[in-house]
């Protein structure tokens, strides 16, 4: 066991996988001489070269589209979108061929991709660089999506992500970049499908992903001592939602509450809801609460961003406000 | 359109063309004619729906790059694929029932008339957005580049075609394509088939810049200009773009002046183009002059001729009795291919 930061769990992921499977490449923007905005890929390029670690040029979508034709083509790609915001260019590419490719072919050509990179709201870095694109993305048939959120998972669900032969949108995010935690030395990957069960409770289900489960965290940290007893669950899974595992955490506690980081209207709580809606309106006592940010472009100032997402106080009032004790 | 309407000269080369590859060639393009002839009885008969893209008149592009091309390499191509895909050797029954929405097409009907696909010939598609096929081309070609430079495999680079028109020379996926092809040195041949229309759009109305093959200068590799109705002008331009991929030396713009002789689609009523410039256009069917190039040249004779044109009509007949014999897909199979695992 070692204490690894976040960054690094991510490239130890990728050069593993690179090293057993040689068609595994990764193209991006500065992915290569400059070992990633993010340091993700740092050092990758004098391990492996020009060709599979690739620098490209500032065209997202074409980039995007040559990685899924090599991907057809039988090779394995990871795209890194510098900051996932700069995906929106490339959105022709991953709804029509990423995403719809494998059905409209009738099942002739496979998309064995990975589009990774870092989204959700940093610190004062502007709106158009404080995007959440998972709403956006959710409705395109045949992408899967997941959202890491400790060094533990990432490493876990990037390896998945990368042997996976369906395409996977791998949502990582800003501010978790530096989180360390300790890893096994052994080999181990994640289900790319299921939840992660943050902590067994009893009094009120919260589902979260990404950096809002460890404001979820210090929420519940806190709300423990006061006597509650809360079941946090880590979505891992955007598309398709673990409806099962959250269905049957309710089935326990009759109290649903959903922190996200993205947008409220569309968002991935009124997807959880309307699942909810479907198949286990039963178990609920009260409405479901989602706690989202604010429908609004991410401001500069601080204060105001401060106020475009959802922070510990506020998931402390909403149990509060569902729970007696 | 302009009154002067410039014609690019013709130049036939048979020096390299050998007489099977000659008959070949004939029957290519009669193939796509008539395929296409009765694509538009069987959409005016209800056996086909939404919007269909007709090749008429383009068939030297198809069969002068593409027969020139192995089995091996890739062709990638826009809405109006049909004979592209006929050209790469996809089966015309297979395609017909794709147009059928038959459970037997090439797509399992999924995909219909913008979308053929077929692994087993390496062909990539079938894309309904202008341009969108291009960087999956581009990527097809760096896989090429890939395979013989990381997984160190002896065999010869394989080429991909990229087909699109004249109104794609416009959108930014075209340009930023082109600067990577020739960055990285990929093995892909570009071909524009200008035929000066983009449904309604003339072509010097959305251009500044018409002569698209000058275009490749910019970024480095070679632009070439070609009588898109010349089946061997278009086949002599092709191999050599194809020798260079195949050499390392990069990528190669095509530019096909040529015409569809049908509207944009089954849909479009095909106003705008006048009277007097289809006629021009016309006068140039690129099957008839082959047809007289062959027979004044004695290359082959009238009886020749009529057994290549009895075997076309054979095959399409049997394509349309296969694909109206098939069954349809099964609604219970409305979610299968959407990911790896439905197989």
């Amino acid at each position: 066991m070692n204490q690894v930061f976040m960054f690094d769990a991510l490239r130890e992921a990728t050069d593993e996988e690179m090293e057993k499977d040689s068609s595994v490449f990764i193209l991006g923007e500065d992915v290569g001489h400059y070992g990633g905005s993010y340091k993700v890929t740092k050092d990758l390029h004098s391990k492996y070269g020009d060709l599979r670690v690739l620098d490209t040029p500032i065209a997202e979508n074409s980039f995007m589209g040559m990685a899924i034709g090599s991907a057809i083509t039988g090779l394995r790609p990871i795209v890194e979108g510098m900051n996932m915001s700069f995906l929106l260019l490339a959105f022709n590419q991953i709804s029509n061929n990423a995403g719809m490719l494998r059905y409209t072919s009738g099942g002739n050509f496979k998309i064995p991709i990975v589009i990774r990179g870092p989204g959700g709201v940093g610190k004062q870095l502007g709106a158009e660089h404080s995007q959440r694109l998972e709403a956006y993305f959710q409705a395109i048939p045949g992408l899967k999506i997941v959202a890491c959120s400790t060094p533990y998972n990432a490493k876990g669900l990037l390896k998945s992500a990368i042997r996976d032969d369906n395409p996977v949108i791998f949502f990582e995010h800003v501010l978790l970049y530096n989180l360390k935690e300790n890893l096994p030395d052994y080999e181990y990957f994640l289900p790319l499908d299921k939840v992660e069960l943050v902590r067994k409770g009893k009094d009120v289900t919260i589902v979260t992903y990404s950096r809002m489960r460890h404001h979820v965290i210090q929420a519940v940290d806190k709300l423990v001592k006061e006597g509650y007893d809360p079941e946090v669950l880590d979505l891992i899974s955007l598309k398709p939602i673990d409806i099962m595992s959250i269905g049957n955490s309710l089935s326990k506690t009759h109290k649903l509450i959903i922190v996200e980081e993205c947008m409220k209207t569309g968002g991935i709580a009124a997807e959880i809801i309307a699942q909810i809606n479907d198949n286990w309106f039963d178990q609920l006592d009260a409405p479901i609460i989602r706690l989202s940010s604010q429908d609004i472009p991410t401001p500069y100032n601080g204060t105001l961003e401060k106020a475009t997402v959802i922070h510990p106080e506020q998931i402390m009032k909403a149990v509060k406000s569902l729970v007696n004790i | 359109m302009s009154d002067n309407i410039i014609l690019p000269s013709r130049l036939y080369d048979n020096s390299i063309v050998d007489y099977e590859t000659m008959l070949n060639l004939y029957q290519d393009m009669l193939l796509g004619r008539n395929f296409e002839d009765m694509c538009a009885q069987m959409y005016y008969r209800g056996k086909m729906f939404g919007f269909v893209h007709l090749y008429n008149g383009q068939e030297a592009v198809s069969t002068g790059v593409i027969k020139a091309l192995d089995n091996t390499d890739y062709v990638c191509s826009t809405y109006r694929d049909h004979v592209h895909a006929l050209s790469k050797g996809v089966p015309a029954s297979l395609v017909m029932a794709e147009l059928f929405g038959k459970e037997t097409g090439c797509s399992h009907g999924r995909g219909g008339s913008m979308h053929i696909f077929s692994a087993p010939h390496n062909f990539l598609g079938g894309f309904a957005f202008i341009g969108e096929g291009i960087p999956v081309a581009t990527g097809a070609a760096f896989q090429s580049v890939y395979r013989s430079q990381v997984l160190n495999e002896s065999k010869a680079i394989r080429v991909t075609a990229c087909f699109f028109g004249d109104g794609t020379s416009n959108n930014g996926q075209f340009f930023e394509c082109l600067n990577m092809a020739v960055l990285w040195k990929l093995p892909i041949i570009f071909i524009v088939e200008n035929n000066q229309w983009a449904i309604g759009m003339a072509h010097n109305r959305s251009s500044s810049s018409p002569e698209i093959h000058k275009k490749a200068a910019s970024f480095g590799l070679p632009g070439i200009e070609v009588d898109g109705m010349d089946v061997l002008a278009v086949r002599k331009v092709a191999c050599q773009a194809i020798h260079r991929a195949r050499q390392g030396e990069g990528p190669t713009l095509i530019e096909a002046l040529t015409y569809r002789f049908r509207g944009h689609s089954l849909a479009d009523p095909d106003e705008l183009r006048s009277r007097q410039e289809k006629e021009a256009w016309l006068a140039r069917d690129p099957i008839t002059s082959f047809k007289n190039y062959l027979l004044s040249n004695s290359i082959t004779n009238q009886s020749i001729i009529a057994e290549i044109n009895a075997k076309v009509k054979k095959e399409v007949d049997n394509a349309i009795e296969f694909a109206l014999s098939s069954p349809e897909p099964e609604v219970k199979d409305l979610k299968r291919y959407l990911f790896a695992e439905d197989l």
